[in-house]
């Protein structure tokens, strides 16, 4: 059964339908242990039917656990948000360079989600899928220039709850 | 949250993690969670509550670019 109404999807599919490129959200989770990874992954199968740019990877914590280590994550769930480089992206390629094995190039924008993507962060989710996909940043021009001086690895882990 | 994600994107420097509270109350007792928003930089840096964005980015990455 589909979490979202009717009027929700329609409303996704027209933002979704702006992204420039592929976005990949790389899904940490573990079988056993694990209260809310179910949940999460009934929260993002959503997804990848409201647009073609969206893809979900599944990353096993346990089998996995150095790949999840890439993103820097060592729990479940978990999401870190990745997007296809457009340099290498299928839509740009002559249809004759294609090959399946042939996997994209993704680059990590370091945006991540730590527990299940419910309530009003989902809406954070489907803002990191937009701004990963292309959307320009609607920061102020004082804002970037700050944010681009930053030459030292910056950690910002940001605490909300579902409502 | 949605403004640590933008600047995630915008620098590949910094990472933001949005962190559901109350699913890892061990996070959220490590670094004193006493309400919502509260966003913590570096492990050091604590802000309680939102701001308006260039508040936003001055409290959290404006330190950094100082220590330079």
């Amino acid at each position: 059964m589909a979490l979202l109404a009717p009027e929700d999807q329609e409303h996704l599919r027209r933002s979704f339908s702006e992204m420039t490129r592929r976005v990949h959200l790389i899904f940490v989770t573990q079988t056993i242990g694990c209260e809310t990874c179910t949940q999460t992954r009934r929260i993002l199968d959503e997804l990848p039917g409201l647009s073609d740019r969206i893809v979900i990877d599944e990353v096993n914590l346990v089998l996995e656990a150095e790949r999840a280590a890439t993103y820097g994550i060592d729990r479940a769930p978990a999401i870190a948000v990745a997007f296809e480089d457009t340099k290498t992206s299928p839509d740009d390629q002559p249809s004759t360079m294609k090959t399946d094995a042939e996997a994209p190039r993704l680059l990590d924008s370091r945006i991540r989600f730590l527990g299940a993507p419910a309530g009003y962060e989902f809406v954070s989710l489907v803002h990191a899928i937009l701004i990963a996909g292309g959307r320009t940043t609607t920061l102020s021009e004082l804002s970037r220039q700050r944010v681009a001086s930053v030459t030292v690895p910056v950690t910002m882990q940001v605490f909300t709850t579902p409502t | 949250m949605t403004l640590a994600h933008e600047m995630a994107m915008l620098n590949p420097m910094i990472t933001a993690t949005a962190v559901e509270a109350t699913e890892f109350p061990d996070l959220a007792r490590r670094f004193r969670v006493t309400g919502v928003p509260k966003t913590v930089v570096n492990d050091e840096i604590e802000i309680l509550g939102g701001l308006p964005e260039e508040a936003f980015v001055e409290q959290t990455i404006g330190p950094m670019i100082e220590r330079r």
